[in-house]
This record gives structure tokens, C-alpha cells and sequence, in this order.
């Protein structure tokens, strides 16, 4: 086996459709942040998800991962429906995800934040953990080498040891996609992964996003970078103030007049 | 494990490993310590004692009770980073489960029966009360956060005491508890054999005695000693494997970032859920062994007062760190029991010995120098508290976070836990 964790297999319908929202609203009082919102994800594919600030892009996000309850409508994970199920058990059911602002277990190694990612499919017990019977210490054995292959599939094996909190910025994003990927996804959801990196990081961290759907995972993205959006996304859907307004190829969403009048304005 | 696997990924930073070797050394070092403290002290005592050792040792066991109460309330608090105010409880509950299955408090109660259940069986069971309690207290409350947790916990911790002393004679559903007289007479520990030697004592035959009772005055207090000091051994063990556990890890991701946590797959409920039962199976360990060496439980022993000494025992010794935190109850326990609580009687004799006996006596608004003392007790205690955690806020050995991983650190950024210095 690879280094990185293999998605797993489709247990969706021939479609190919791994993720489907239908119709799903989310509101805060008076304020609808996702407003009747559908669309499907092939597997596979890389799929972005762009709008300006308070978009409801996020929010979106939160829905889908279940932390979030939604107001109405569905969402289908692999012929499952998902709607209104606890983070974790999304989680364990093959969704991943980032946070905007990185959301790192701070006081923990590297390699132990990644072994709370695998923590779900580890089944030693209670029992096993007291008296760390062989099975617990065999289970451990594992889990640590896949943590550390993880920890090389993003490029920051160095760093093994070192508490989350005080490895350098890039490094703390791959680290988290790390994290999200030792739950054995088979749908990453990236929120603004290349945020507050340079040129050269970005470069970096959207050829690392190209490597994870290498592993036959798909990727739902997050992302500001107009450059980055293009060049890496198969389809991309575009919300304002919750609504969906495009959605399509890249070519197609760039030259939508709808997509152009939300970020520049009407005089644009 | 880990030290066989991160091998390879060893580089050269030997600053780096040096610096971090200390702190796991610096472990090894207090472990080592208290082992061999632990050893010598019974004859330590007597020694200095000029043979009159025994109540020293005897207040060592009780110690012990309250070592074993930090390790638990450790995993609650240092390691799951929930705040629980009320700890006090699961000891009580620990210590009135043995009381009440182990003498003849139960006769008096609607069952007219007396129960004389083993000690090392009612240790055990004990430990399964107590953390379904644990749980009983946790499942509605663990939603809460931060704060609100901790008056939670508050209020079971007055609730348990109150509840005892009301269950007493009288009660609308008969006499369980003893009420406020507590439960007297409760058996002791027995083994069917047990040899007897210089362990017990110097001095003492090598022996076997059958149908060995540990209030047997050939061996007691050290035979309660010995107990303590082996089932703190067992509970080092079990709490450091937990500590290193994908259990251990889940409560320290969700004392980092809950929210993460979740994300990440980890049921935060019910790994919240776990910790707070763990924690109390230590209690009600404690509370067992307690209620037997004691002979006697009563709510007075249960009181805010002893929750809030064990939550100092953990920050002052140092959060998250298990021998940290044994030498934190060990210092705490020692202070409060018995230097403070001796305290007058000693300046009483030291005012004596100088020749100011003249302050001893009370007149006018000086009540004499026992009572001043002691009415300061107190006071004393919380300037202490507040010195040592204005000098070391972090603990007196914090914990460094899995030692043995920053040992093998490769990056010249500091990997302290900086942390505490913020604070």
C-alpha cells in the first residue's frame, strides 16, 4: 500500500455521485446564511466552493460536517442520508475536514494530533488501554506508522515531535489536512487551505490537494485565490449571501456575468 | 513504542534531546525518589521516633489516600481539562460503599441484614459504583462547558455529603447511612495468610499467620502502609497507560479543541463520559481503602473542604503530570495534616523553650499563642498556596506533555510548554 490512505470503496450508487445536498437551508434568526443550496460531487473530482466574505461558504461547510443543524433540506454522503448526525459520527462515516482558521490540538505532537484522527478506527478498548494488553500495543504500533507515513505524504516528517503549536504556519495547514486524512476519508473538505500563504506555499499546498485526490479522494474546496480556483478545480460552484448564483466549469464560471457582478460590483 | 518507530526519524539536534532528555529524566528522578522514600521510611520513622514510628506511618497510609485521589482527579482534570469541583463525592460514595458492605451498619437499614463482604472484593466494587456515579453525574451534565461544569460538580459535591447525613436514622426510607454519626466499626482488610517479617517492623519474627486481620498489632499500621504503597503502584501503572493511550490522546484533543476534536471523529461525549467515570473509579478506590483503614466513615470527612485540597494537590503539582501530581498531594498532604494542624502545639513549645511563656497564656484580646495560631491555620495555609503559585505558576513539575516525544524532538524551536509562562 501507498503511503497515503486509499478512499474507500464506493459504496454510492453507479452514478458516482459521493456528496448531494437538496435543498438545504441554514438560518440564524433572521439571517439565512445557506439559502436553498443544491449540488452533487462526482467522486474524484475537485470541487470548489467560491463567493465573496459572507458568502455562506463556511457555514456550508459546517452543515454538511454536521456541526451545524440544517433548517431544512438533505444531504446524501455515498447514498447515505447525513442530515442533522453528530460531527463525529460524519466523521467517522468518511468526511473530513479543515478549518479556516487552523484548529490544531496545540499541546500535542504532530504525530499525536494525527493519531486522534485515527482514533474512530481504532478498536482497542478500554480494557485493552488500562492494562495495554498486546492487541492495544499492536494497534498502537500500527497507528503510529501510519501517522508517520501521513506525516511524509504532506512533507513534514521532521516535525514528528514537535507540539502543533510550534511548527511554522504552512507547515501547521499541512498538518491538519494530514489529520483529516488519517480518518481515511473519502471526501476532504478544505476551508481556504492556501489562506495567508505566499506564492510559492500555495504552489505547494494545491500540488499536495492534486496528490490527496491521487489517493482517489475527493475534494471539496474552500478558496479565495481566484488563481488557485482555476487552475485546480474540475467544477466550481459559486454562492452570494447564501444563494447559489453559478455553477460549472471554470472557463464558464469566469465568464458568468452573475460571478462577475458579485465580486466587482454592478459598474464592473 | 513510540521511541521504537521515531528511531528513524532521529536527527542529529542533540541540544534539543539533551534538554528534552531532562524532563523525562526529571520524572524518572521523582519516581525513583519516592521509591525508595517509600521504602525507607517506615524505618526512617522509627528511627527518628526512638522507636515510636507507627503514627507517622499510619498517617503515610492516609497520605496514600490522598495520593491516589490526585492521580484520579489528574485524569479529570490535567489530562480531559474538565473542571470538577465536587470530587470529594466519589470518594465519599467509594468509602460509604465499603461502610456499608462491610459491617453491621446495614442491620438497622429496612434489609435487617448485616454485610460483611471482603475488602478486596468491595475495593472493586467500590471502584464500579463510583464511576456510575461518574457517569450518573456526567451523561446530563458533560454538555456543559468550562465553567458551568465546574458549579455542577460543586453541587454534587455538597449534594453527596448532605444526602448521607440525611439517610441516617430516621429517614423517610430507613437507616442506610448512619446519618450524622456515620458508620462505625467497619471491618478491616483480612488475607487468609500472610508472612510476617522485619517488613512488619524491625524486630518483628518471621512468621505465618493464618486468617491475618490488618488491625493485628504485630503488623499494623505498616501492613496498611504496604497496601497503599502497592495499590499506588497499580494506579501509577494504569493511569500512565491510559495517559498513553488513543483514550489518553482523545481527552487531550478535546481538552485542546473539542470542536477539532469532533471533526476528527472522536465522540467528545462520550470520551468526556470516560474520563469522568476513570476519575472516579480512583475515588472510589481511594474511598475504600480509606473507609477500612479508618474504620469509620462520616460526611464531615467528605466536605468542599477536601475537593478543593485535592484540586490544589494536581495545580500545585503540576497538571497533566502524574508523578507531578503525586508530589503535589505528598507536599499539600503533609502541610495541611500535619504541619499546620500541629502547628500550635509546636510554637506553644518553641514560645516555651525561648522563655516567652508569657504568650501562651491568654489575656485581654490576645487568646494565647495555641489559638492565635490556629485561628491563623488557615491563613498560613493560603499564603502559601498563593507563594508557590505566584513563584511557579505552572506547578512544581508540570508536565511536559509526553516527555518522550519532545526527547526526540528535531526542531531547534522551543518545545517548552509555554504555556504555563503565559499564564
Amino acid at each position: 500500500m501507498s503511503a497515503a490512505p486509499t478512499g474507500k470503496t464506493p459504496s454510492s450508487p453507479a452514478d458516482g455521485i459521493v456528496l448531494q445536498l437538496d435543498q438545504v437551508t441554514k438560518r440564524f434568526g433572521g439571517l439565512t446564511a445557506v439559502d436553498n443550496v443544491s449540488f452533487q460531487i462526482r467522486r474524484g473530482e475537485i470541487f470548489a466552493l467560491i463567493g465573496p466574505n459572507g458568502a455562506g461558504k463556511t457555514t456550508l461547510f459546517n452543515t454538511v460536517t454536521g456541526m451545524y443543524k440544517t433548517t431544512s433540506g438533505t444531504i446524501v454522503f455515498q447514498g447515505k442520508d447525513i442530515t442533522g448526525l453528530k460531527p463525529y459520527r460524519v466523521a467517522g462515516l468518511g468526511i473530513a475536514r479543515t478549518f479556516q482558521q487552523i484548529r490544531l490540538f496545540s499541546y500535542m505532537s504532530a504525530l499525536d494530533n494525527i493519531k486522534v484522527g485515527e482514533h474512530h478506527r481504532m478498536r482497542a478498548r478500554l480494557w485493552d488501554s488500562l492494562f495495554k494488553t498486546p492487541r492495544a500495543r499492536r494497534e498502537e504500533r500500527e497507528v503510529e506508522a501510519k501517522a508517520m507515513e501521513l506525516l511524509k505524504f504532506v512533507g513534514i516528517e521532521d516535525q514528528a515531535y514537535n507540539y502543533a503549536r510550534n511548527l511554522p504556519y504552512g507547515h501547521q495547514r499541512r498538518l491538519e489536512i494530514a489529520r483529516a486524512l488519517a480518518t481515511n476519508p473519502s471526501l476532504l473538505l478544505l476551508d481556504e487551505p492556501a489562506a495567508g500563504a505566499n506564492p510559492q506555499e500555495k504552489r505547494q499546498l494545491m500540488e499536495l490537494v492534486e496528490r490527496v485526490r491521487g489517493q482517489g479522494i475527493t475534494i471539496l474546496l474552500i478558496e479565495h485565490d481566484m488563481k488557485v480556483v482555476m487552475g485546480i478545480s474540475d467544477r466550481i460552484l459559486v454562492l452570494d449571501y447564501g444563494e447559489r448564483i453559478a455553477e460549472g466549469k471554470p472557463q464558464e464560471v469566469r465568464t458568468n456575468p452573475r460571478v462577475i457582478e458579485a465580486y466587482l460590483g454592478k459598474s464592473a | 513504542m513510540n521511541r521504537r518507530n521515531g528511531r528513524a526519524a532521529l536527527t542529529t539536534d542533540t541540544a534539543m534531546r539533551w534538554a528534552s532528555g531532562w524532563f523525562q529524566s526529571r520524572n524518572r528522578t521523582i519516581y525513583t525518589l519516592l521509591i525508595i522514600g517509600a521504602l525507607l521510611y517506615p524505618s526512617l520513622m522509627d528511627i527518628v521516633t526512638g522507636g515510636e514510628g507507627n503514627h507517622w506511618i499510619g498517617t503515610a497510609a492516609f497520605a496514600g489516600v490522598f495520593v491516589l485521589l490526585a492521580i484520579g482527579l489528574n485524569t479529570v482534570v490535567g489530562f480531559a481539562g474538565l473542571l470538577d469541583l465536587g470530587y470529594a463525592a466519589f470518594f465519599a460514595i467509594g468509602a460509604y460503599t465499603y461502610g456499608m458492605f462491610a459491617s453491621g451498619q446495614l442491620l438497622a437499614s429496612p434489609l435487617h441484614h448485616e454485610f460483611h463482604i471482603p475488602f478486596w472484593v468491595m475495593l472493586l466494587v467500590g471502584v464500579f459504583v463510583a464511576a456510575c456515579f461518574g457517569i450518573i453525574l456526567g451523561a446530563p451534565t458533560l454538555r456543559l462547558r468550562g465553567d458551568y461544569l465546574a458549579i455542577v460538580t460543586l453541587g454534587f459535591g455538597e449534594i453527596v455529603p448532605r444526602l448521607v447525613q440525611y439517610l441516617g436514622a430516621g429517614s423517610p426510607i430507613g437507616n442506610w447511612t448512619g446519618g450524622v454519626n456515620g458508620i462505625a466499626a467497619i471491618d478491616p482488610p483480612k488475607l487468609p495468610i500472610i508472612l510476617t517479617g522485619p517488613w512488619f517492623g524491625l524486630g518483628t519474627p518471621f512468621g505465618v499467620v493464618k486468617n491475618f486481620d490488618f488491625f493485628n498489632p504485630l503488623a499494623y499500621p505498616l501492613d496498611f502502609y504496604w497496601l497503599m504503597a502497592i495499590l499506588i503502584v497499580v494506579c501509577i501503572v494504569l493511569a500512565t497507560n491510559l495517559q498513553n493511550s488513543r483514550i489518553g490522546r482523545a481527552w487531550m484533543a478535546v481538552r485542546e479543541d473539542e470542536v477539532a476534536a469532533a471533526a476528527s471523529g472522536v465522540n467528545t461525549v462520550a470520551i468526556k463520559l470516560t474520563a469522568f467515570a476513570i476519575g472516579a473509579s480512583f475515588a472510589g478506590f481511594a474511598g475504600a481503602f480509606y473507609g477500612a483503614q479508618l474504620s469509620l466513615v462520616s460526611s464531615d470527612n467528605f466536605e468542599f473542604i477536601v475537593s478543593v485540597t485535592i484540586l490544589i494537590m494536581v495545580v500545585l503539582g503540576g497538571m497533566g503530570n502524574i508523578p507531578g501530581v503525586i508530589v503535589g498531594a505528598l507536599l499539600i498532604y503533609t502541610t495541611q495534616y500535619v504541619v499546620l494542624t500541629n502547628l500550635p502545639d509546636w510554637t506553644t513549645s518553641l514560645a516555651t523553650a525561648v522563655g516567652l511563656t508569657g504568650l501562651n497564656q491568654a489575656h485581654g484580646d490576645w487568646v494565647g499563642l495555641h489559638d492565635e495560631v490556629q485561628r491563623l491555620n488557615y491563613l498560613i495555609f493560603g499564603v502559601i498556596l498563593v507563594a508557590v503559585m505566584v513563584l511557579r505558576p505552572q506547578g512544581l513539575f508540570p508536565s511536559r506533555v509526553r516527555e518522550q516525544e519532545l526527547e526526540k524532538g528535531t526542531e531547534e524551536q522551543a518545545v517548552f510548554d509555554l504555556r504555563a509562562e503565559e499564564t
